[in-house]
């Protein structure tokens, strides 16, 4: 009876996964820009890569999937980071952007600077 | 004694962790081979960690784990909603300017990662002078709004969890 239940559990998790894994990947095909194609894989995914790590961690009775699922998590945002940082250096120009408090320029667009030294 | 062992002792805690998820199996060998890691790897990388990022409340942290991820799925079904449904003349995309009050650069990290995570929200870029990000929306009929809980459900919660 449990082991019915929990194969049931798995099931749903996994098409979960499937159908979030294609609602991202769709998200790229129908989006219009840059800007907003860099929504579709770092979200709807995320969840759809979430749903069938979980499933396979019930499934398999093992920890590792939450290494993966944490090292997503850290790496995720990294990539879309540079992705959106390429776009602002090659094809936005300030006139696009609201501007920051106090009037500073964006990191990716202000004229190169000397690092900020660190604090010891 | 202890503080020379053990420099940073959130670094060794991660680490122990880390190592036993990754075994995958709760034995006294891999408990052993933690415990070397966890004293080994915080000194061999310590030229790496000259600031030690500070944590006031660090089992703040967890909620803020447990808040961050309530959030990403709840908001996945929001963003699967725009892709599916809303008609592309409607998705009314929009760069936000978000000013930030926190100082350290770990709970600025946290905060953009947070930003980028959770479904609707990108982090784009950080201002040169580090005191406002930028935000990019996938649908925002009200920026303010969004600007808004942020800065209160995240960066409010970083506040009192980083120094």
């Amino acid at each position: 009876m449990i082991g019915a239940g929990l194969d049931i559990l798995i099931a749903a998790l996994l098409v979960l996964g499937g159908v979030f894994g294609l609602v991202g990947s769709y998200g790229l095909l129908r989006l219009k820009g840059a800007m907003q194609r860099l929504h579709a894989p770092t979200k709807a995914s995320t969840v759809g890569l979430g749903a069938v790590l979980m499933a396979s961690a019930i499934g398999a009775g093992s920890t590792q999937e939450i290494l993966v699922t944490l090292f997503i998590f850290l790496t995720a945002p990294l990539t879309a980071l540079y992705l959106a940082k390429t776009l602002l250096h090659r094809h936005i120009t300030p006139a696009e952007l609201p501007t920051a408090a106090g009037g500073a320029d964006w990191a990716a667009q202000s004229p190169a600077q000397p690092p900020v030294a660190q604090k010891d | 004694m202890i503080r020379k062992i053990f420099p940073h002792p959130f670094l060794s805690v991660t680490l122990g962790i880390l190592w036993m998820l990754l075994v995958n199996r709760l034995a006294l060998g891999s408990l052993v081979m933690a415990t070397i890691l966890a004293i080994i790897i915080p000194h061999a990388s310590a030229a790496y960690w000259r600031a030690r990022p500070r944590l006031i409340r660090p089992l703040a942290l967890l909620g803020y784990i447990g808040i961050v991820l309530y959030d990403v799925i709840l908001s996945s079904f929001a963003v699967a909603k725009i892709i599916l449904v809303m008609p592309s003349a409607q998705i009314k995309s929009a760069f936000i300017t978000v000013p930030i009050d926190l100082s350290s650069p770990e709970a600025i990290t946290v905060l953009a990662g947070t930003i980028t995570m959770t479904p609707g929200t990108l982090t784009v870029d950080i201002a040169a002078d580090r005191r406002s990000l930028l935000v990019h929306s996938l649908h925002a009929p009200d920026p303010e709004a969004i600007r808004d809980q942020i800065k209160s459900r995240y960066e409010a919660r970083l506040k009192r969890i980083f120094a």
